[in-house]
């Protein structure tokens, strides 16, 4: 199996699960630790991607390129990265990120909807950056369609495409299938980001390093939307047990994420019913705390709200329909909205 | 009665259900020409067969025909840049239905009345004709300090065009609620969903509001804009009544009034859960037919 490369992502992805709330003094920290630990890619923004601060996705309580602007000037060795979702982002906010200095976009989409990632690959290539591709909700279609969407930001000029299990819904089987299908269809790298709703976080990105993975995700201590990702101070210690040798110090890790992530958690992150209905309905993870707004404001409950929008095939980004979905169930109980 | 003579350049999707929508509908306008470039375009066909006359050289046949007076201009934004000016000079108006945005937005229930003697208006976008009206209806009550409006609209009905530049939907879309809807700020938002069946469009409006305000009021405000614009787009309904949630937002814990809003499209083209493109022909229609009235000057423009 081939040394993979880790981008920890718990300044993005864990941005969901604090609601927003990095500051400039807990970006320093994270990211001057990660550094000495020796992680080349740290993941920077809104955990929407940049822009990403609305109604919809969130407001944030720091201006995200202040924060951004903080990682880039902290870390010596590694590189900044952020998450851009086309709709979400346009092309002024990725030209800002450039100028700030991060060095790797990740362009998202529905991974049916590769085809709206054009303008924004060549415009990450003009501007010199590495350009990821990542096709989100990828347990909902066959290795197939992920292969053709994948060749498309191929063409675009991504220099990686991963399969992304927005909602913690693949199994090891899912993971072997599409990851292989994708190495075996691309001359590019190929990625796979995890989440732990059925408890498979680590579990599915080994299958997916065994399937040829070049690069997996991960976050200090599993700080990620619903419940959570791989937590890069395990997956480290997992691959150094395998004598596979990323170079990252593991206990830098363990430290950092036990001393200033886990404070961070305003409860641990579990698979509680909550999380286990979602992955198992397919929906999307960072619609979890968003849902239990709704759940409590209309009385109903949070896991019956992700059954119905795992029914109606809900993709990123729509979480107005969290609400809908919520007064829906509300009307059908005679409870008065 | 006599009529306006009206065109439609671009034979495509838009084009094409907006042939249809004339054709049903016994209003103030006449449709003479249906233009294209593309000869074997499926659009000149159809209207052949409906007995309209077609060209497939593009705008020349429209600007030799000193009757037609409203041109809906059907093709890209950088097709309508080009075309302009040339219909503005043989003293055509244009009714452009692409990003372009070179005359002023026109929603048909807000802001017709203001640009009626302008000589070329821009429908926004299929979010902007959904969402507008609702931010305005909003607005006409209590200021409204920030808009968010977030399209969802099946994979399948959007085309190239909008896909290869999500930019400009957004750009365009977001100040319209501005200019249009009269939100302070705003943010613009699209979403494609590939869900099979198809999903019909949906809208949802958060109009973040800093003052007191009469809640009821502002929800009747609104039903009776859904009331109006369904009368000229029969699928536009709200869902649920709009509320009040109070959120998190940078300029503190504020009441937000949210709105969700579906649109089925017709079925005179496009299948019904297109209403994304149903609402723009549909809209395309009605401000041609207010403009044509007032060309009549048979009838009062009402807004
Ligand atoms: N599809 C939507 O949801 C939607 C919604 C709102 C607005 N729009 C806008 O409406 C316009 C048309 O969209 P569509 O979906 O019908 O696209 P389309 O590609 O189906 O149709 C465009 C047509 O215009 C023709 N054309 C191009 N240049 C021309 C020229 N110079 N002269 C004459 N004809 C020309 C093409 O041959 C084609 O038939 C676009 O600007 C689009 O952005 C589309």
């Amino acid at each position: 199996m081939k040394i993979p490369r880790l981008t920890d992502t718990t300044l993005r992805d864990g941005d969901h699960a604090v609601s927003h709330s990095y500051t400039p003094e807990m970006v320093r920290t994270i990211v001057r630790n990660l550094d000495e630990a020796g992680v080349r890619i740290i993941e920077v923004s809104h955990g929407s991607g940049l822009n990403g601060s609305t109604i919809q996705q969130g407001f944030s309580t720091h201006s995200e390129f202040d924060l951004i602007k903080v990682a880039v000037e902290t870390a010596k060795q590694a590189k900044i990265a952020s998450l851009f979702v086309p709709g979400i982002g346009t092309s002024d906010e990725l030209r800002e990120a450039a100028e700030i200095g991060i060095s790797v976009i990740r362009i998202a989409v529905h991974c049916t909807e590769a085809d709206v990632t054009e303008q924004y690959f060549r415009l990450a290539k003009e501007l010199g950056l590495e350009a990821v591709g990542f096709l989100m909700m990828s347990h909902t279609q066959p290795a197939n369609v992920l292969v053709e969407q994948a060749k498309l930001m191929e063409s675009y000029g991504a220099d990686c495409v991963y399969v992304v299990d927005s909602a913690g819904a693949l199994v090891q089987s899912g993971v072997r299938e599409r990851v292989s299908a994708l190495k075996e269809a691309l001359t590019i790298e190929v990625g796979f980001h995890a989440h732990n709703n059925l408890g498979l976080a680590i579990g599915n990105t080994m299958t997916a390093l065994e399937a040829g993975a070049d690069q997996i995700d991960g976050t200090l201590r599993g700080l990620g939307a619903g419940a959570g990702n791989a937590p890069s101070e395990v997956l480290v210690a997992v691959l150094n047990k395998m004598n596979l040798d990323t170079g990252i110090n593991l206990s830098i890790l363990m430290d950092v994420a036990e001393e200033v992530v886990a404070p961070l958690m305003e409860t641990p992150i579990v698979i509680d019913r909550d999380n286990l209905s979602s992955g198992y309905a397919g929906v999307y993870n960072s619609f979890l705390l968003h849902v239990r707004h709704a759940a409590e404001k209309f009385g109903v409950k949070a896991s019956e709200i992700m059954e119905e929008l795992g029914k109606r095939n809900a993709v990123a980004g729509q979480e107005d329909w969290i609400l809908d979905v919520a007064v829906e169930l509300a009307e059908k109980k005679g409870l008065k909205v | 009665m006599s009529k306006i003579k009206a065109a439609i350049l671009g034979s495509g999707n838009i084009g094409t259900d907006l042939m249809y929508k004339i054709l049903k509908n016994e209003g103030n306008m006449e449709l003479a020409l249906v233009a294209g470039i593309d000869p074997d375009s499926e659009g000149l066909a159809r209207a052949q067969a409906k007995g309209i006359r077609t060209s497939h050289h593009g705008i020349a046949a429209i600007l030799e025909d000193p009757e037609i007076k409203i041109v809906f201009d059907a093709t890209s934004a950088k097709a309508h840049k080009l075309n302009a000016q040339s219909l503005r000079v043989k003293g055509k108006l244009a009714i452009d239905m692409t990003p372009a945005a070179i005359g002023p937005f026109v929603v048909p229930t807000v802001n017709m009345k203001e640009h009626i003697e302008s000589m070329n208006v821009n429908l926004i976008s299929c979010g902007g004709q959904a969402t507008t009206p609702l931010v305005h209806a909003v607005n006409r009550v209590v200021p409204v300090h920030y808009a968010e409006v977030i399209t969802t609209a099946a994979s399948v009905s959007i085309g190239p065009g909008t896909r290869q530049n999500v930019d400009e939907f957004v750009r365009t879309t977001a100040n319209a609620v501005q200019q249009v809807g009269g939100a302070k700020l705003a943010r613009a938002i699209p979403v494609f969903n590939p869900a099979e069946p198809p999903i019909n469009m949906t809208n949802s409006v958060y109009a973040v509001i800093k003052e007191e305000f009469d809640e009821g009021a502002v929800i009747s405000s609104v039903q009776s804009i859904v009331a109006e614009i369904s009368s000229y787009v029969p699928g536009y309904r709200l869902k649920g009544i709009p509320f009040i949630d109070y959120r998190e937002t940078p300029w503190g814990r504020l009441p937000t009034v949210v709105i969700m809003n579906e649109v089925a499209g017709d079925g005179d083209f496009f299948p019904t859960y297109a209403g994304n493109l149903d609402i723009m022909t549909a809209s395309a229609y009605k401000v041609g037919d207010l403009y044509a009235a007032h060309f009549l000057g048979s009838k009062e423009v009402s807004r």
